[in-house]
């Protein structure tokens, strides 16, 4: 349990970062290090230099940009959950954090590191790809902006390039005055990794009727994936019409088998999560102030 | 590599490899041997401290990115050398601990848990421990220490014949000798006795 040797370098600048990705092959970038490390330590990953990017100034921090909410790259988990920012305008993600890793490691893992990891159980990726969040990365050439469905390729593979460094994530704010979302997952335990992961956003109008929906499911294939239920909009959202449209998009979902869970189950259990998901989500609308 | 932390409030340094553990570091660079070693690789948060005041895994942080951090450890818990923090104290009382492994991971996320919250439910502690595995005691027992630690440090907190501030109340409670709150509140005379005053 004690990694290989490697060069460690902390460059402020993410020129110098970039620099020394292009010219090392087996170069990484480390922030919170939460999946890294232990990747390390099993010595399944055997970089030759780790490029810490943990402290690197302008790569942190949450703000909103006209309709958008950007989080910087090596914001920590914990940061995100407890902002009051995403509290408002991102009740999917704040949904979604508290089932990240532990309390402990979301005071180190960040929310790009968690998005260039890239596990196919994982949450917040889930909630980028449900929200078409958009993923920046940049390298010498500059900033490029990718949707979050472009950015996830397989399992722990993204679009970054070499010597690209993931910068932040862009997350589109509705503006719709009666918002709700839920996020559910079924794991072995509390906290471990996913088999299904399920996450919803929806907005009605003051009639109940749902004006826009959003929904994602994680961990049953090798990447998250947004379903199609736009058949929902204009409907009442009741438990029958959710559970059809529910079903007959996961038709289309690809599922994997493992040790813990068969394809048919995975695909089973992801209708379910997937219709509870809407259901808490149209039952936690809170109205806020200003929306349309 | 040098780095340089402070640790329980002691500026320290040290020389280490690029690839060592800040928890290996702590244990082989500055004797620290209160925090454990279990899995070495995030799962059970034996080695828990505290990085600027929030508990994190010292096996998943290299001591070379910990520099300049303020690193808390078990051995910065105790007011004094011979007693028992408040929290450490519950642990004794409530019997949290049998073997003492996962011990000072669990008091060092109690800590923290405590630090934010002064009244946190059972679900909320729960929570704050999830991270950390016990093989002994089926963790009823931690879960009413980290309670217990909760009541005391509130009850402590709050002055004798003092009400919480009310709007139109008078602060000063009359009935301030019924109801004091002396019961929880560990007694100086006792602290200086063996076993804390205890049977």
């Amino acid at each position: 349990m004690k990694p290989a040797p490697f060069r460690y370098v902390r460059p402020t600048t993410l020129g110098e970062a970039c620099a020394v990705l292009a010219a090392e092959e087996d170069a990484r970038v480390i922030a919170g290090g939460q999946t890294l490390v232990p990747m390390l330590a099993m010595r399944l990953a055997r970089p030759s230099t780790l490029v810490d990017i943990a402290r690197m100034p302008g790569l942190s921090g949450i703000a909103r940009d006209g309709d958008v909410l950007v989080i910087g790259a090596t914001t920590r988990q914990v940061e995100a959950e407890r902002s009051a920012l995403v509290a408002r305008d991102l009740p999917l993600l704040a949904a979604a954090l508290p089932w990240v890793g532990h309390p402990p490691t979301r005071t180190r893992g960040t929310v790009g590191g968690s998005c260039a990891n890239a596990d196919p159980s994982a949450e917040i990726p889930l909630v980028a790809v449900t929200l078409d969040a958009e993923i920046v990365v940049e390298d010498e050439s500059g900033p490029m902006p990718m949707l979050a469905d472009d950015f996830f390729i397989g399992p722990m593979i993204t679009a970054v390039p070499p010597s690209g460094i993931l910068t932040a994530v862009r997350f589109p704010v509705w503006d719709e005055a009666r918002i709700g979302a839920a996020f559910h997952e079924i794991s072995a335990r509390r906290s471990d990794f996913a088999f299904v992961s399920a996450a919803a956003q929806v907005a009605r109008d003051a009639e109940g009727r749902c004006t826009r929906i959003a929904l994602g499911i994680g961990g049953v294939g090798d990447r998250p994936v947004k379903l199609d239920v736009s058949g929902l909009i204009g409907t009442a959202l009741d438990a029958a019409t959710v559970a059809a449209a529910v079903h007959a998009a996961a038709a289309a979902l690809e599922a994997t088998s493992d040790l813990h869970a068969s394809a048919d189950y995975r695909r089973r259990v992801a209708v379910t999560l997937g219709a509870r998901a809407i259901a808490d989500a149209a039952a936690n609308i809170q109205a806020k102030e200003g929306g349309r | 590599m040098k780095v340089e932390l402070t640790i329980n409030g002691t500026a320290r340094t040290a020389e280490v490899e690029a690839r060592k553990t800040l928890l290996d570091a702590l244990r082989e660079d500055f004797q620290l041997t209160g925090t454990h070693a279990g899995c070495e690789h995030g799962v059970c948060g034996a080695c828990t401290v505290l990085i600027d005041g929030a508990p994190a895994r010292s096996c998943l942080m290299f001591a070379c990115q910990a520099d300049g951090y303020d690193i808390t450890t078990i051995e910065g818990m105790a007011p004094a050398p011979g007693e028992l923090s408040v929290i450490q104290d519950a642990f004794c009382e409530t019997h949290g601990m049998q073997c003492g492994f996962c011990t000072p991971g669990m008091v060092l996320a109690a800590h923290a848990l405590l630090a934010r919250e002064d009244s946190p439910d059972r679900a909320a502690i729960v929570e704050a421990i999830s991270g950390n595995i016990c093989r002994c005691t089926g963790y009823g027992q931690i879960v009413e220490a980290i309670a217990l630690a909760a009541e005391r440090l509130r009850t402590a907190n709050t002055p004798r014949g003092v009400r919480p501030p009310q709007i139109g109340a008078p602060h000063v409670d009359p009935d301030a000798g019924e109801d004091a709150p002396g019961a929880g509140i560990l007694e100086a005379a006792d602290a200086d006795m063996p076993h804390g005053g205890r049977p």
